[in-house]
């Protein structure tokens, strides 16, 4: 027997009743992150059965994916202003469950509302160790802190609010080892895009992935945040980062991070959340980033990515691939830099947080967008939104022609009024890059937020090395 | 959960890998407060123009493809968001099973709770099927195997306590809740709390 992998042991420590060849292992969940979306019929279901939330502790609430990014006054008239009807609803359901069940809910007013994968950490609730769901997908988020975090549907959602379990049978285990220093101008969302190009958009299915190496080893909280977020890019349920000092230094202080005797007994506690050195991986990728270069994609999944110097890959008459450079309209063997852009997209729980907005404010200070280019700037957090207000960064972005919100998913997946024409091409800062994502008929191009702030400037796609 | 030992019938095939939830269920269909009428948003940037009209030639809306419960798709059908609306919309379609020679993680786990069977089969098997239209296949789930009409029988996973609930027409939270002594029981026996 080898040693045991940090989701290993991440995972032992919450089976509640081990599985059996016959039923899946009853596994708890110590934080349940809950938004308007993916909720309102698992509450509806819980009202049908007479049952309570089990554990309204252990439930942290937001509303963000449908929710206008311009100032609500309140929910009645002054969001029926600003939004259309149904997500009003949708908003107003989620006041109403959440009183109703009993849950705190951070919504409008709050300056602990925003992107449900950017607060956790952000207010502490994200910790080492702990098992983190929520119904969206990008749950994987919060394994950058050592968490074990994934999505689950709306019938899952109702189970962990009924009993806080789910019925889980192990995931395989992939090792990721990055090496290699990144040069200026590239980035950890330049490294996970390069990966999921590597291992293809199921490369990870069945799997969690765990990201080792010096590289990992020297990227800020942030960053991993932004590793750890696009790992169901490839397939893969969740990614983890084993906690270290920079995870320790980041969580100290904040509002739901453990105090005084406890933070020692957690630090103590979280110390041993490493793999061990004989621990067995199912699968075991390298990437080295001493020559990454920024990298976008052309298609229209996040697999589709190339490194900004080079072409569109030949076309070798693959069906998924005509089919996605055509809905693209880019051509096969042609560079996509210097492709002309409508819109740019600075935000979403891959790229909101306060490194990202300072080095979006670096490249535009004293430019100007280019004209017939509409830049949206989107804080992952209202939190998020005061500090760069105190920074001075609105005023950076403001001045250079870009529009600057209120926190919330915003652009990346058309469900609020932030939504591409048809045809238009966005450089965004986002997550997935599928037809029609950002909006019917919209284009987008995944890419950094140096990447994409560069491009702003432009007016077409462009490489951030120049613009430094 | 309606209860299913055997589906026979024939195949609806959209022969395109990595379809992601976003094109099953489009977001802007995920605003309403229940699943009422959800089918309505079934592909539906592939299956209506601007104007509102079906694409005769998108596999979905071909003759008897409404009567058809089986879809075969592409590689990695599912991928993407977790959205239970993409099951949900299958369902309610018509289709009770979805065959591909691979399926992503979440769709997958959120099919099986929702009455429509995931089929993983062999590259091969699944070829054969993209080049075939229309044919009648069944899919018996209590002997975990796709029979087609080649006489070929191939065997597919599934995982035994979903096959269970599918084949009984339970739902899983039952069991969870027959738990609830083991669930306190963990809690207060825990090293820490979260």
């Amino acid at each position: 027997m080898g040693g045991k992998s940090l989701f290993e042991k991440v995972w032992d420590d919450h089976v509640v009743v081990p599985e059996t060849e016959d039923t899946p292992a009853v596994f708890y969940i110590d934080l349940h992150i809950v938004h308007e979306v993916t909720t309102p019929q698992a509450f509806n279901m819980l009202r049908e059965s007479g049952l309570p939330v089990r554990r309204p502790d252990l439930v942290l609430a937001t509303m963000d994916h449908s929710t206008p990014t311009v100032p609500v006054s309140d929910l009645g008239a002054g969001l029926d202003a600003v939004s259309d009807p149904e997500p009003a609803e949708q908003i107003r359901a989620m006041v109403k469950n959440c009183e109703e069940f009993g849950i705190k809910l951070h919504g409008f007013g709050s300056n602990q509302r925003g992107i449900v994968h950017v607060i956790g950490p952000e207010i502490g609730a994200t910790q080492p160790g702990k098992t983190i769901v929520c119904g969206d997908s990008h749950s994987s988020t919060h394994g950058a802190f050592g968490a074990m975090g994934f999505g689950i549907g709306t019938t899952e959602v109702l189970h962990v609010l009924t009993t806080q379990c789910l019925l889980q049978r192990k995931p395989k285990s992939m090792a990721v080892n990055v090496t290699g220093e990144l040069k200026p101008g590239v980035s950890a969302k330049d490294i996970i895009l390069a990966l999921i190009g590597k291992m293809g958009v199921d490369g990870g299915t069945g799997h969690v992935i765990e990201y080792r190496g010096e590289t990992i080893r020297r990227l800020n909280m942030e960053e991993r945040l932004t590793i750890c977020n696009m790992t169901i890019e490839g397939g893969a349920r969740a990614g983890m980062i084993a906690p270290d000092e920079t995870t320790f230094e980041f969580l100290k202080g904040r509002p739901q991070a453990p105090q005084g005797a406890d933070w020692d007994a957690a630090i103590e506690r979280w110390r041993k959340l490493c793999s061990d050195d004989d621990a067995v991986f199912d699968k075991e990728i390298s990437l080295d980033v001493s020559d990454l270069e920024p990298q976008v994609t052309y298609g229209t999944n996040p697999g589709m990515v190339i490194p900004i110097s080079k072409n569109v890959p030949r076309d070798t008459g693959d069906a998924s691939f005509r089919k996605a450079i055509e809905y693209m309209q880019v051509e096969a063997d042609k560079p996509m830099l210097g492709t002309r852009v409508d819109v740019v997209f600075v935000g979403s729980c891959t790229n909101s947080r306060l490194t990202d907005l300072r080095s979006v404010a670096r490249i535009l200070e004293g430019k100007r967008v280019a004209d017939g280019v509409r830049m949206l700037v989107v804080p992952g957090s209202q939190a998020i939104k005061d500090r760069a207000e105190e920074e001075g960064l609105e005023k950076i972005f403001t001045a250079a022609g870009a529009e600057w919100r209120e926190a919330g998913c915003s652009m990346c997946l058309g469900m609020n009024s932030d939504k591409l024409g048809k045809g238009e091409l966005c450089v965004s800062t986002s997550n997935r890059n599928f037809e029609g994502r950002q909006g019917p008929g919209g284009r987008t191009v995944l890419a950094s937020p140096e990447t994409a702030a560069a491009s702003a400037i432009a007016g077409v796609i462009a490489d951030p090395r120049e613009a430094l | 959960m309606e209860k299913m030992t055997q589906l026979t019938s024939t195949t609806t095939v959209l022969a395109i890998d990595d379809v992601d939830t976003d094109q099953i269920v489009p977001a802007r269909y995920l605003t309403a407060t229940t699943r009422d009428g959800i089918a309505d948003a079934l592909f539906v940037d592939w299956r209506l123009d601007a104007n509102g009209n079906e694409i005769a030639d998108f596999p979905l809306n071909q003759p008897g493809a409404a009567d058809r419960r089986i879809l075969v798709a592409g590689r990695n059908f599912g991928c993407g968001s977790s959205r239970e609306h993409a099951p949900w919309a299958l369902h309610d379609f018509g289709i009770r099973a979805v065959i591909s020679s691979e399926i992503a993680d979440i769709f997958r786990n959120n099919s099986l709770k929702n009455g429509l069977v995931p089929v993983v089969v062999d590259t091969e098997t699944h070829r054969w099927l993209l080049d075939n239209p229309g044919v009648e296949v069944t899919v018996d789930v209590e002997a975990r195997e796709l029979h087609l009409p080649t006489g070929k029988t191939v065997g597919f996973p599934i995982e035994p306590f979903a096959r269970h609930c599918i084949l009984e027409g339970v739902d899983q939270t039952g069991f969870l809740m027959q738990n609830l002594e083991n669930i306190v029981k963990f809690e207060q026996n825990r090293s820490w709390q979260p």
